[in-house]
């Protein structure tokens, strides 16, 4: 099983290269913003799915992510790519101090905080006092980054959009490993048990504040890595599109992709980059009425998502070609 | 000073509609132990067809009664249809569930009416009543509307024998099973009471900040802050809540903090009480059986 799973992300990343020769510029922009959904998904879905917390204003760290690379790129002329890791640590700190106070707050009374949050932070974004970095309410334009000279002089002319596609690509790539191997790890491992059993996980020797937290700063550092991609590829950010829907389009992705699912990340990404593309074809509001019946449907058809229906399929094929051998189960 | 009273009589009067909006999660929340994160949503709808009634040539109040009739039946078929194949289920579904209810009414009204702003008229006068300088008789009339409203709940919950049911099924389900209470329907007349409480509370909101899909989003913080100041589980805590709220948001909006802010007073009320003192000034205290 192990080795058909590395063949398939293998596979999975051959397609994902050849991908943009193939495609439309349009289409490969959308493309990009898969790979950043599916970062801030997979950051969400660590919180949420694999360590009980619900996150309703994750959009906030999103928007941490992406004023921190513009406000670097625009003020401070760093380098686009430069601005990542920062995004990523200013987001990590930001999100274990919010954690800290979180950890009294268990299920819903988090939600309720972090939903308050989200509703709050476009205001808190357009604050005048903050305008001189964040650009107020006009938000901030930052210019699209080219493929740098040394492809060309291999030979391998890529336009802006293929290599920012390539680009966010490497990020992907990297941050899916490094939450691969967080979630197995010591620290995956006690965060499940948190989640499942946070009592006895505690007896069992496990620092619950300190795991909490820095699930709440991983977490937000994975989600802020995407907002500063994010703004990267858009070239634009401002406070409206930070709003409370930005972290609900996250709370659907990791329903409908698959709670404690890496892949299921990529699933939920694929399902609000082009759903509501089609849907929009109907009406403006028709995306979020459908995003809606969706998010109803998953919950009480399929629970563990487009990623567990998946899983199951392939568990029910297995066991047919299995069938000559007698089933334990 | 004339500004601060102003202020405060202002406060007092948009934290009545914050109070009605906190004592409808108060009611779900008692009944469920839910919080309901749609209930903003579904005033907002409500007041839609109140719009409606009132635009095809109807009364002001005879479109007041009706909408609350609508608003308490349309709670009971949500109860019914939507939250009760997930009343067991763990806290996320639920939380999705109520997120997908706002989307879909937000969107679903969005489509119907569309999203441009559109004006609600008052009941009252356009002169201040007894030519007093500091409110508006529609702040005065709101605020009026939300006592009544807090009164009839009261004594529905005090006098009569439907009320003292919703109370003990509330309380203890088990119990009231036994004694022959349908906890069921009583939870659906919960959510049918809790609805048309909020549809009075966005008709009264709507003169002032003009309907339009997105007009409950920060009523509905306000309403969370509030009920949690006052205790998530008290009803006379969630409408002192609703008042001081109310108060705060408008005297800090308009002398400290400016009213670029204001929300921001909501996010740390709720995440300041939540740590300081998370069952509120009323609320009882729960210790965990592990």
């Amino acid at each position: 099983m192990r080795r058909y799973a590395l063949t398939g992300y293998a596979v999975l990343l051959l397609v994902a290269c050849a991908l943009p020769f193939f495609v439309s510029e349009y289409r490969t922009f959308q493309f990009t913003l898969v790979l950043i959904y599916s970062i801030a998904l997979l950051g969400l879905n660590i919180l949420t799915g694999y360590n009980g917390q619900i996150s309703l204003g994750h959009g906030a760290f999103y928007a941490i992510g992406a004023y921190c690379a513009a406000i670097l790129m625009d003020q401070a002329g760093f380098p686009y790519w430069a601005t990542i890791p920062v995004a990523g640590a200013v987001c990590l700190v930001a999100g274990f101090l919010f954690g800290l106070p979180a950890l009294k707050l268990e299920g819903l009374y988090l939600a309720l905080a972090t939903f308050a949050l989200g509703v709050s932070l476009p205001q808190l974004l357009k604050y005048h006092h903050l305008e001189k970095w964040t650009g107020g309410v006009q938000g901030i334009v930052i210019t699209k980054p080219d493929a740098p000279e040394f492809l060309g002089a291999l030979g391998l002319a890529l336009n802006q959009d293929q290599w920012l596609y390539f680009f966010t690509l490497g990020v992907t790539v990297v941050m899916f490993l490094l939450g691969w191997n967080l979630l197995r790890g010591r620290l995956g491992r006690a965060m499940m048990a948190i989640r499942d059993n946070h009592i006895a996980a505690e007896t069992m020797g496990v620092n619950n504040a300190m795991v909490k937290s820095l699930t709440f700063g991983v977490s937000a550092m994975f989600t802020g890595v995407a907002g500063a991609l994010g703004a990267i590829a858009i070239q634009f950010v401002a406070p409206d599109s930070f709003n409370i829907f930005l972290s609900l389009t996250f709370l659907i992705g990791i329903v409908v992709g698959g709670l404690a699912s890496i892949p299921g990340a990529l699933y939920g990404a694929l399902f609000i980059q082009f759903v509501p593309n089609i849907a929009d074809e109907i009406s403006k509001a028709a995306p979020w009425a459908i995003f809606g019946l969706f998010l109803i449907g998953f919950t009480y058809l399929m629970p563990m998502g487009i990623a567990g229906a998946i899983r199951l399929g392939l568990a029910r094929l297995t066991r047919k070609a299995h069938n000559s051998q007698p089933d334990k189960s | 000073l004339d500004a601060l009273i102003h202020q405060v009589l202002a406060g007092l009067a948009t934290g009545g509609i914050y109070a009605s909006v906190a004592l409808a999660l108060v009611m779900i929340y008692q009944a469920t132990h839910l919080v309901n994160f749609a209930q903003g949503e579904m005033a907002m709808f409500s007041t839609y067809i109140a719009w409606s009634l009132i635009n095809a040539g109807m009364p002001y109040w005879g479109a007041f009664f009706l909408t609350v009739g609508f608003s308490f039946v349309f709670g009971v078929v949500v109860e019914r249809v939507i939250i009760r194949p997930v009343e067991n289920a763990p806290v996320l579904s639920v939380v999705v569930v109520f997120i997908a209810l706002l989307v879909i009414l937000n969107s679903v009204t969005g489509w119907i009416y569309t999203y441009t702003m559109k004006t609600f008229p008052s009941p009252f006068p356009e002169q201040p009543l007894f030519g007093n300088k500091f409110m508006s008789s529609h702040e005065i009339g709101a605020m009026f509307v939300t006592l009544v409203v807090l009164l009839l709940l009261w004594a529905f919950f005090r006098f009569t024998p439907l009320g003292l049911a919703m109370r003990a099924a509330a309380q203890n389900p088990e119990s009231s099973r036994l004694v022959g209470i349908r906890v069921g329907w009583m939870l659906a007349l919960g959510w049918g009471l809790a609805a048309a409480i909020g549809s009075v509370a966005g008709m009264m909101v709507a003169p002032i900040v003009f309907l339009d899909p997105n007009m409950m989003g920060g009523v509905l913080l306000y309403a969370f802050a509030a009920a949690l100041v006052g205790g998530i589980e008290s009803p006379g805590g969630a409408v002192f809540g609703g008042f001081l709220v109310g108060v705060l948001e408008n005297v800090l909006g308009a002398f400290v903090i400016g009213n670029e802010l204001k929300l921001a007073v909501a996010l740390v009320l709720i995440i300041g009480v939540l740590i300081v003192k998370p069952s509120g000034f009323f609320g009882k205290v729960h210790v965990t059986r592990v």
